[in-house]
């Protein structure tokens, strides 16, 4: 999706929570920014692309992912979703590294299954999680459908997502609500984490919900009442890379989006 | 192969909010100090900085300054009819690693047990006699008052910054304040802190229905404040990254904005980190501590020699570590005998929210325990007669600050994913607010703490074993004072309402509180307590278990400033009384 489209969404996507914001020039009007523009910040992560590769995905594993990310946030007139946000990646980088692989989580057995009070007793770890569990759903949407999720159209995607949910569509590795619960809580966790992680693009999650991300000093706004604070979201790599002005312990000095009628 | 160190005069097990405030006292008395802390130094600089302090995944979900499991966690069931699994994953609870240990990470709400939760039992009997109790209810008088803890509540209060309005001095009761609390010797060191509109709404339909709300307890500063160690803290910006972070302008107090910078002066305190103390070495009458020994981040093994040991990690090492060692009897639950694990508890949260459509409360503002709330259903605060339990909760509305992958509420019936997921997340995201009750939790026979016959640490030693639910009198009172919050919730006037009171079996998945307690408890009589009044160990003289191990239950409160008071009197009874003539204190 090229960046124009992007802009369409983006706008859309704050319009729909009240906020009216100028077409392109976010950063200039602070004196701030010095002499970094508009053109720096259409960058994904403001200024510095993110990346657009796989590290450990497979293709199958990629089209999975990111045709369900796309069904669990979906691209719709309050702008785009988790596939256009970038989640695939995200999860891509996550199952890669500590988190994929439980560095710091207890590993060792035995793994009855246990109760539901007890939590995750998989042997798999995250990343292997993922491998063994989308042939397996594959598999059940050829049987069922003739073809693999990411091929199905949005209603059949719909449907065996709801099918792993509720676990009646049921896997050999782990149980399928088990999976279901882990792609939504990763797809959640890409949609809304700081862009750093290769998720979240352009801040399409921060934009959605009306989240300014890596916080002001908001001690002269804490006690206005019912007045609406709209800001141009700002991540660590926008302060790192002195998109905007801090103050004297590092916050962001946080550019004001006047608030729509 | 161990190596025997030089003896010093105190050894501290755990260097978090009791071990720095016993070493900066105890080596500024002129004793020597060597402070033993598992995990790494960390500091607001370099380790707090901005802009990667507001880093919501790193901390709040990849757990960055909390325990790492992978070498050590612990055994959860939820009765002795079930075989217990590793809690694999942080989640009900996470406790800290590191120095500072969870005082760097914690919300900052700085309450004040009340009067009746050290005398629960004494208090319950007196009232409702003694078949108000549950048969197998093993909940206990304290052996220590809230009179007598007074002046050390006042003493940590002034140390950890804390704000707030008295709502009893010295008897007296001042409008503003919580009425209920018990009596304050001082006004709090700093004011109440800014209230949000959330919590201006919360109190105005609490007082429309006849209750008295007051500003939370927070060791939040309302203004730039020095304490008595002469550490100066900042006065807070309500950025909203405060529980599960750590501050990254020194102004949350936390070890690190105290005590430290007093303590890490002193030459008469060494720290030593990257050392996991694996046993307390007794001599052969079993009666004295001779040494602990302690793994060093190269596999070494240390023998350090110490006149008094100081027992300041988190409840589950203080409990497994007496247990390591041999150190008073472990609890036998068929035969209610023996003391160590005895009692473990944890408490009873439950929330209502409440969503708007016209009202907007810019959710992700907010400092740890910024708020406002009622104390009216709390502990015996309310006739408990005829309702089948004891106990209660606060009831508050705090601004904590919503960071989107997890505080983002949605009304009950909406599915969790989808069109209809996202257009109500957007629009509620900023247009809801919680009213969160901190229900407490009795001890039970079938609730404790002992070693796991399968599953390890890092070091090869049993994990600890977590054998734990709530009982009818716990969901019982959750039930009845969640349904209270829910009446102020609906004075308040929202759109939808979701009211969620604390039902079903106790569940290690979801956060609930990082309030876990007992298993080493304090009291008068030796056939119940791991320890006596004063938190010294019955068994062996020269060690002092101090945390919330020795709560007997737990209260509807926050659990901190409980935690502080109890280190600063037994601070009292070590320094006056101990260390002139050591040995059992009377």
């Amino acid at each position: 999706m090229g960046k124009s489209t992007d802009r369409r969404w983006f706008l859309k996507s704050v319009a729909a929570v009240g906020a009216a914001v100028p077409a392109a020039g976010l950063a200039a009007d602070s004196p701030h920014h010095g002499h970094d523009g508009p053109a720096a910040r259409a960058g994904a992560a403001g200024g510095k692309p993110q990346p657009q590769v796989y590290c450990w995905l497979t293709e199958p594993e990629q089209a999975f992912i990111e045709a369900a990310v796309a069904r669990l946030i979906p691209a719709d007139e309050l702008g785009p979703g988790a596939k256009e946000a970038g989640v695939s990646y995200f999860i891509d980088q996550q199952l890669a590294g500590t988190y994929g692989t439980m560095a710091r989580n207890y590993r060792q057995g035995p793994w009855p299954e246990g109760t539901p009070q007890q939590g995750y007793q998989s042997k798999l770890m995250p990343q292997e999680v993922y491998r063994a569990a989308i042939p397996e759903i594959n598999a059940y949407c050829s049987a069922r459908y003739g073809k693999a999720f990411d091929a199905l159209p949005p209603v059949q995607q719909d449907e065996v997502l709801g099918d792993l949910e509720t676990g009646k569509a049921p896997l050999e590795s782990v149980r399928s609500g088990f999976f279901f619960g882990l792609l939504l809580n990763n797809t959640m966790e890409g949609f809304f984490a700081d862009p750093v992680y290769g998720g979240n693009r352009d801040k399409i999650g921060w934009k959605m919900v009306g989240f300014p991300g890596v916080a002001a000093a908001y001690g002269e706004f804490i006690d206005k009442h019912n007045v609406p604070y709209l800001a141009e979201p700002v991540s660590i790599a926008d302060v790192q890379q002195r998109l905007v002005g801090v103050d004297e312990h590092g916050h962001p000095l946080h550019l004001r989006l006047a608030q729509k009628d | 192969m161990t190596t025997k160190l030089k003896p010093v005069d105190v050894v501290v097990i755990g260097v978090g909010v009791t071990g720095t405030i016993l070493a900066q006292e105890l080596a500024a008395a002129g004793l020597r100090v060597v402070g033993i802390e598992r995990g790494q130094m960390r500091d607001t600089y370099p380790d707090f900085q901005m802009p990667n302090a507001h880093d919501e995944l790193r901390y709040q979900h990849r757990h960055e300054l909390m325990q790492d499991l992978s070498r050590e966690t612990l055994t959860f069931r939820n009765n002795r009819g079930e075989t217990a699994l590793p809690m694999r994953y942080l989640g009900s609870f996470k406790p800290g690693e590191g120095v500072g240990g969870a005082g760097v990470h914690w919300g900052t709400q700085n309450w004040r047990f009340s009067p009746w939760d050290f005398e629960t039992r004494g208090r319950t009997i007196a009232r409702y006699g003694k078949n108000h109790l549950a048969e197998d209810c093993t909940s206990q008088d304290w052996g220590v008052t809230y009179n007598e803890l007074e002046p050390h509540f006042d003493r940590f209060e002034r140390v950890y910054a804390t704000c707030g309005k008295a709502g009893n001095l010295n008897g007296k009761i001042i409008a503003g304040g919580n009425p209920y609390e018990g009596p304050r010797s001082h006004e709090f060191p700093l004011p109440p802190m800014k209230t949000p509109y959330a919590a201006a709404l919360f109190a105005d339909a609490a007082k429309s229905l006849g209750y008295r709300p007051f500003p939370v307890p927070v060791s939040t500063p309302s203004q730039t404040y020095t304490n008595p160690y002469g550490v100066t803290l900042n006065a807070c910006v309500y950025c909203g990254y405060c529980e599960g972070f750590a501050c990254e302008m020194a102004s949350k107090a936390s070890p690190q904005t105290t005590v430290l910078p007093v303590l890490m002066a002193n030459k008469n305190f060494e720290l030593r980190t990257l050392a996991n103390v694996v046993k307390i070495n007794l001599d052969e009458t079993k009666r004295r501590a001779v040494s602990v020994t302690y793994v060093d981040s190269r596999g070494r093994e240390f023998e350090q020699p110490a006149e008094l040991v100081l027992l300041t990690s988190y409840v589950f090492n203080n409990v497994r570590l007496m247990l390591h060692s041999g150190i008073g009897k472990p609890y036998d639950p068929l035969a209610n005998t023996g003391v160590v694990g005895r009692n473990y508890a944890y408490q009873t949260p439950s929330s209502v929210t409440l969503f708007y459509e016209d009202k907007y409360f810019n959710s992700f503002m907010g400092a740890g325990g910024l708020g406002m709330a009622v104390d009216d259903f709390n502990g015996d605060n309310f006739d408990h007669g005829g309702l089948g339990f004891i106990g209660g909760g606060f009831i508050k509305s705090v601004s904590s600050g919503a960071r989107p992958i997890e505080i983002r509420p949605v009304p009950s019936g909406t599915p969790r994913w989808g069109a209809a997921w996202k257009k109500a997340t957007a629009h509620y995201f900023n247009r809801n607010f919680g009213i969160a009750l901190q229900g407490a939790c009795q001890s039970y026979r079938g609730n404790y703490l002992d070693l796991d016959p399968t599953y390890r640490d890092a070091y090869g030693l049993p994990l600890l074993r977590m054998t734990f639910d709530r009982h009818d009198n716990e969901h019982k009172m959750s039930q009845y004072i969640t349904a209270k919050a829910a009446e102020i919730g609906k004075a308040a006037n929202p759109s939808k309402m979701n009211v969620n009171p604390r039902a079903g079996h106790y569940t290690i998945v979801p956060y609930q509180s990082t309030h876990n307690t007992g298993g080493a408890v304090m009291g008068n009589d030796p056939a119940t307590s791991a320890v006596n009044r004063y938190l010294q160990s019955w068994d062996v003289p020269n060690l002092f278990v101090i945390g919330a191990s020795a709560f007997p239950q737990n209260g509807g409160y926050n659990p901190t400033n409980t935690v502080g008071a109890l280190t600063y009197w037994a601070l009292d009874a070590i320094r006056n009384r101990y260390l002139k003539n050591p040995g059992a204190l009377a």
